[in-house]
């Protein structure tokens, strides 16, 4: 059927990135990401109800260096999300449609969930004494 | 201001016949993760490097249990959500989307009911 061949709009690679479309795509993104992500939650729950072994490798396998990236990558798109997503709550609600308000609050939330995650960092360092 | 007719409104719920049902669910959990997320950065800092003995403590803990669960059951909920509109919006062979959409359903399930023993075994002390 012609439907089926039927261009679909809207044409993305077409148009300049933006910082409004580039941050949308990123909600997306780190959502897709963060869904993914939970696998670690559940294994770190699963691997403490398992006992003391399972718990010390997990630990081992979080603690390590691509553990480290891993989580930290996880630890930006959560805050990306949290930041974003209460952008898109006070869309809902219709505020903030002007522009500028949009490329505003574009920006806090980029610095907002950079901020966040140094912190979170370094607060987590600090709690383990910097190892 | 309502632009449907008297008889579009009576047969109402849109052509996925679910209406605003998915919209608003996935807003109401959206806005129990903002205090829960919170809540789960702080105690996971307070928790980096815990030893065994000491993560039991952390998640066994009856408020913590009860957080963690309400957390568990949000974050899946709103995952399956939010996964929906990305399979729905991306994948165009509806065999395979629906499949997807399966699959998702079941696997956030699967994981959600798997963490939430997790969290009341510990906090039963059955583990």
């Amino acid at each position: 059927m012609a439907i089926d061949n039927r261009p679909l709009s809207p044409h993305l690679q077409v148009y300049k990135p933006q910082l409004t479309s580039v941050l949308s795509i990123l909600h997306r993104i780190t959502g897709v990401a963060l869904a993914i992500g939970t696998l670690l939650l559940v294994w770190w729950l699963i691997a403490a109800a398992s006992g003391p072994d399972y718990y010390d490798t997990a630990q081992r396998c979080i603690g390590s260096t691509i553990g480290r990236i891993l989580l930290l990558g996880w630890t930006y798109a959560l805050f990306y999300h949290l930041a974003n997503g209460i952008r898109h709550l006070a869309w809902d609600s219709g505020r903030g449609f002007e522009l500028n308000t949009a490329y505003l609050t574009g920006w806090l939330v980029i610095i907002s969930s950079i901020v966040l995650t140094i912190v979170t960092w370094i607060a987590g360092y600090v709690v383990m004494g910097g190892s | 201001m309502n632009l449907q007719t008297p008889l579009g409104r009576a047969r109402g719920l849109g052509s996925a016949k679910s209406g605003t049902k998915h919209w608003w669910a996935q807003r109401v959990t959206a806005i129990a993760l903002i205090p829960l997320t919170i809540w789960f950065v702080v105690a996971m800092i307070s928790a980096t490097g815990n030893d065994y003995n000491n993560a039991q403590q952390f998640i066994g803990n009856p408020i913590n249990a009860i957080l963690f669960i309400l957390l568990i059951v949000a974050t899946f909920h709103h995952a399956q959500l939010g996964l929906q509109v990305v399979i729905e919006d991306y994948v165009h062979n509806k065999p395979m989307e629906i499949g997807l959409l399966i699959i998702t359903k079941g696997t956030v399930i699967v994981l959600g009911l798997s963490s939430v023993f997790a969290v009341l075994s510990i906090t039963f002390g059955v583990a």
